[in-house]
């Protein structure tokens, strides 16, 4: 039964008790500030403030998924269904990461040689560039805008030509969450424009870019004759999926499937050179053809069947039949596929390349479409040679049950990521980014947000103590 | 006036032998594809020393192959870490043991005090050694909390070949603070040594190989940068180029990269450090700070505080102190013990440093004391401090990279902080002051990448080193140092079955 007691009275009923026979009641409690230079003040809670705001903005990521999955699903030709519990889950998942990140930036305390009290802080590096790609959208915002926030930098976002909608939804979200204006801001625009202006920027301090080789190099370069800012580049791949002749058969052709024709073969990491021992070649092949006769083509909205929508676009669908011509004409077998379909629109029907020589141009460049050069190899030193001999080092996956060939060849190849019986497990805890021509700096994980820090060095004199 | 004993030494000195002038390559001394030779010079007298073989884009691809085939087929990143920190041990002592000889070398080759060469330069060098053998078997990644069923960790593994490209100021210590952390990684590396001190260099090489580190692990290749530099900073089988020098060539270096095989690129350039005295400090201490901070190894640092911001409270006293401290301040021979100031490294940048000079008279700045050059012969110039100086003005904004000091007057530590920033660099910067809160605002506003409260250039191989801004991006020293020789992989594999992920 409450009881009638002035108002801002905290008292509950059952918190009156009898304590060694006293009744009492909880006393109104009035001050819950801190108490500095005469004054009560509200704490300045810096970073974990930033972490409530940008926690917001997951939740309204999370609430608009399905908005944003169709947006992305329209503008980049992928599936809604897929979109949602993949592309845009992974956005809020980065945001809350981030979040919780924030409050814990921490530098170091040093050991010094002599009587110096040394340590580093890790501060905001100041106005980030973050140029996005097209094939991942809300995925590439999120994982690159949350730690530019969580670190206190604001930043300039050009979400790619070919998908400019849901960044700037994400960025109306992020209003709506309580980002101050200034701190996220998005220009939709072309590379060599708005992209470039970012890159040659005087005033933006670092740049952190996921797309192609090509353009990674002209963004380094700007930066060079700019303003020397330091960039972050996750570029192609032409990563390798080695299946020894102890795999679960059913299971490899399933990721060496998944791991080419996810998101039409639009990923940097697709494995698009599978590599199968030669005792289980033959019947790995014969799966491989069979379990593509059920594999559809078509349009991602309608038909929930559908498990491989259109290319992102015109230039890109071209690009992808020519190279698939050129396998063609270099003297690779095609498996199956091989041409585009359906009346109108960019699709292509997913295509596996047989008798593919390294040299060829299909098992150096990166294609970037469902395309698969599936090659045969013997031993283990062998397929991690052939593996190894790539520009590129992005990601590698090993299919086996013997943990001592799965050991040899993580240490072996030359790759960012190296998936064992599985092909794109990522998550926000794990750092995603690649070596050689792939670029450097990572995305996700706590070293994520070592782009957006500059750490600085404080030392100064230890008087008079006996202990250092 | 500073005093001066004309360059011409009463003091004994014995020209060594210069045992080491060749290419080292895969293990041996070997002369340039070319045959070319360059000569280096004593900047006491302008006199040559020796005759160094001249390494161009042959010779670097010759390098980058040894270390190449290191890398990919030798023993040295497939040891383990403490083995090589064992043998980097080795290398620490042998350092150690010859400091004489490399404090010679660097002193002859830079006009560097002899004694501060040996007490600072070569200690640091062995210091960075073996710090970095003892973090080559800590070199840890982590495990991950993996969403799902998945075990997921990292692997921090070497990046390959690493390209080394140090600068004439502080050769020996340069060499160590980079090549330290390259080997502890388990890289192999190709050092390019500054054209206008390549002695010490070489002489490393020898001790590096008396001391096991494998044939091909380390290549030193004296040359030229806009030869040889830009080989390693465009060759397609370098994976890694580390470097410290001017923001000029640092540019070079990153548009190279980008062109090449978008090698990672770490630049450690240019400074225009301020250090900011306050009212309350010790006039005294705060002077002889400023001196040091401007006048050490004659000025040619990256973190010399040039600017140097006196609060007006004090600001007639330390005037007053300064010139008073620098009438007893000696330029002239470096091997003799009592000169403070020895010449400059070569003739382009004496000449360099003496036009920022009278560009600043030019521009309306006062010369409170030197300005001039002294001595007969070699490249020496007396320790400048300019006043009325305008923040705007040429020697306000860029390096000298000599003994020139821009000394300016302030009222508020807002003032200050603003001016302190107003510059494109961020290497360094100082604060003189006993307020705690002062300090903690001045040292949290400046855009630095190493902040000294009541000390100056306080460097060791725990602390992080490296600016931001136009001074670069990258650290040297620290644990940290070791992430630029370092690839990071995640591995990732299903988690069958358990019920604890």
């Amino acid at each position: 039964m409450a009881s009638e007691r002035d108002s801002g009275s905290k008292e509950r009923p059952e918190e009156e008790q009898q304590q060694g026979g006293v009744a009492f009641e909880t006393p109104e409690i009035k001050f819950t500030k801190l108490f500095i230079d005469g004054r009560f003040v509200d704490a300045v809670s810096g970073r974990s403030e930033r972490g409530r705001i940008i926690t917001r903005f997951a939740d309204l990521v999370e609430q608009h998924a399905d908005e944003l999955a169709a947006l992305e699903s329209l503008d980049a030709g992928k599936q809604p269904a897929v979109t949602k519990a993949l592309d845009i889950a992974a956005a809020a998942g980065s945001l809350r990461y981030f979040a919780g990140a924030a409050d814990k930036i921490h530098g170091e305390t040093l050991k010094m040689r002599g009587p110096f009290q040394g340590y580093t802080l890790r501060e905001p590096i100041g106005v980030a560039g973050l140029i996005i790609p097209w094939n991942f959208p809300s995925t590439m915002f999120g994982i690159k805008v949350a730690p530019a926030l969580a670190a206190g930098c604001t930043m300039v976002v050009k979400p790619a030509e070919q998908t400019p909608l849901s960044a700037l939804y994400l960025a109306h979200l992020a209003k709506e969450a309580g980002i101050p204006d200034g701190v996220i801001n998005v220009v939709p625009g072309f590379g060599p424009t708005a992209g470039a202006a970012i890159a040659s920027h005087m005033q933006v301090d670092m740049v952190s870019f996921t797309g192609s080789t090509e353009v990674g190099r002209l963004i380094m370069e700007a930066s060079a004759r700019s303003n020397l800012k330091p960039v972050s580049l996750e570029l192609g791949g032409k990563s390798p999926l080695i299946i020894f002749q102890d795999a679960d058969l059913d299971m490899a052709v399933e990721l060496a499937i998944t791991a080419n024709l996810f998101n039409k073969g639009e990923a940097c990491v697709a494995a698009s050179r599978v590599y199968v021992q030669e005792s289980i070649y033959d019947r790995f092949e014969k799966k491989l053809t069979e379990s593509l006769k059920s594999w559809i083509v078509g349009e991602p909205f309608s038909d929930p069947l559908v498990r491989q929508g259109p290319q992102v676009d015109k230039n890109h669908y071209e690009r992808v039949l020519s190279y698939i011509e050129r396998g063609k004409r270099e003297g690779a077998t095609i498996l199956t596929g091989g041409k585009p379909c359906c009346q109108k629109g960019y699709y292509i029907q997913p295509t596996v390349f047989t008798g593919v020589k390294e040299d060829m141009v299909i098992a150096k460049e990166e294609i970037f479409g469902p395309v698969m050069c599936l090659m045969k190899f013997k031993t283990v030193e062998e397929a991690i040679e052939r593996a190894n001999d790539t520009t590129y080092g992005l990601g590698a996956g090993v299919v086996t049950k013997d943990m001592d060939v799965a050991n040899r060849v993580v240490r072996s190849v030359r790759a960012g990521v190296v998936w064992v019986n599985c092909y794109f497990a990522l998550c926000s805890d794990c750092p995603f980014g690649g070596r050689k021509m792939s670029g450097f700096g990572k995305d996700e994980g706590m070293h994520a947000l070592d782009k957006f820090l500059a750490v600085k060095s404080v030392v100064s004199p230890l008087r008079g103590s006996p202990w250092m | 006036m500073a005093g001066e004993n004309n360059g011409a030494s009463t003091f004994q000195f014995k020209m060594p032998e210069i045992k080491f002038t060749k290419l080292f390559i895969n293990g041996r001394f070997v002369d340039a594809v070319s045959g070319r030779t360059f000569e280096t010079r004593d900047p006491r007298t302008g006199d040559v020393i020796a005759s160094i073989a001249e390494g161009d884009k042959e010779d670097v691809d010759l390098a980058v192959r040894a270390a190449r085939e290191a890398f990919d087929h030798g023993e040295w990143p497939r040891m383990s870490g403490s083995e090589r920190g064992r043998i980097m041990t080795r290398f620490a002592d042998l350092v150690e043991k010859h400091t004489d000889m490399l404090a010679l070398l660097d002193s002859l080759d830079a006009g560097k005090l002899a004694a501060a060469t040996k007490m600072f330069d070569i200690a640091a060098t062995a210091g960075s050694l073996r710090y970095f053998a003892g973090a080559a078997d800590k070199i840890h990644g982590e495990t991950l909390k993996m969403q799902g069923q998945f075990h997921g960790y990292t692997l921090r593994e070497p990046i390959g070949v690493a390209g080394i490209i140090i600068p004439w100021n502080m050769p020996c210590t340069m060499f160590g603070t980079k090549v330290a952390p390259a080997l502890a990684a388990g890289c192999t590396v190709v050092v390019k040594p500054a054209e206008q001190t390549p002695l010490s260099a070489l002489y490393l090489a020898d001790l590096a190989k008396q001391a096991g580190i494998p044939d091909g692990v380390m290549n030193v290749v004296p040359g030229f940068g806009s030869t040889a530099g830009a080989a390693i900073a465009s060759h397609m089988n370098v994976d890694t180029v580390s470097f410290t020098g001017s923001t000029e060539v640092g540019r070079l270096i990153m548009e190279a990269s980008a062109r090449s095989n978008l090698k990672p690129v770490f630049l450690e350039l240019g400074g225009k450090s301020p250090l900011v005295i306050f009212d309350d400090a010790d006039i005294d201490m705060a002077v002889e700070l400023a001196i040091n901070a401007n006048l050490f190894n004659k000025g040619e640092i990256c973190v010399s505080a040039t600017r140097v911001y006196v609060q007006e409270g004090i600001y007639d006293q330390f005037e007053k102190k300064l010139t008073e401290s620098l009438k007893s301040w000696v330029v002239g021979d470096p091997f003799d013990p009592r000169v403070n100031q020895g010449p400059q490294i070569d003739k382009t940048q004496y000449e360099r440093v003496l036009n920022y000079i009278e560009h600043g008279k030019r521009e309306g700045a006062t010369v409170l004391t030197g300005g001039k050059p002294c001595g007969q012969k070699g490249y020496c110039i007396e320790p400048t401090i300019f006043t009325n100086v305008m923040d705007d003005m040429t020697i306000a904004k860029e390096e000298i990279f000599g003994p020139v000091m821009c000394l300016m007057k302030f009222k508020t530590v807002e003032e200050a902080i603003e001016r302190a920033n107003d510059t494109v660099y961020g290497l360094s910067a100082g604060v003189v002051t006993k307020d705690m809160d002062v300090a903690n605002r001045v040292l949290r506003s400046v855009r630095a990448g190493m902040v000294w409260v009541n000390c100056y250039m306080v460097v060791c191989s725990d602390c992080p080193f490296g600016g931001r801004k136009m001074s670069g991006f990258g650290k040297d020293e620290g644990m940290h140092a070791l992430d630029k020789f370092l690839v990071v992989k995640s591995v990732v594999t299903p988690l069958r079955g358990s019920p604890w992920m």
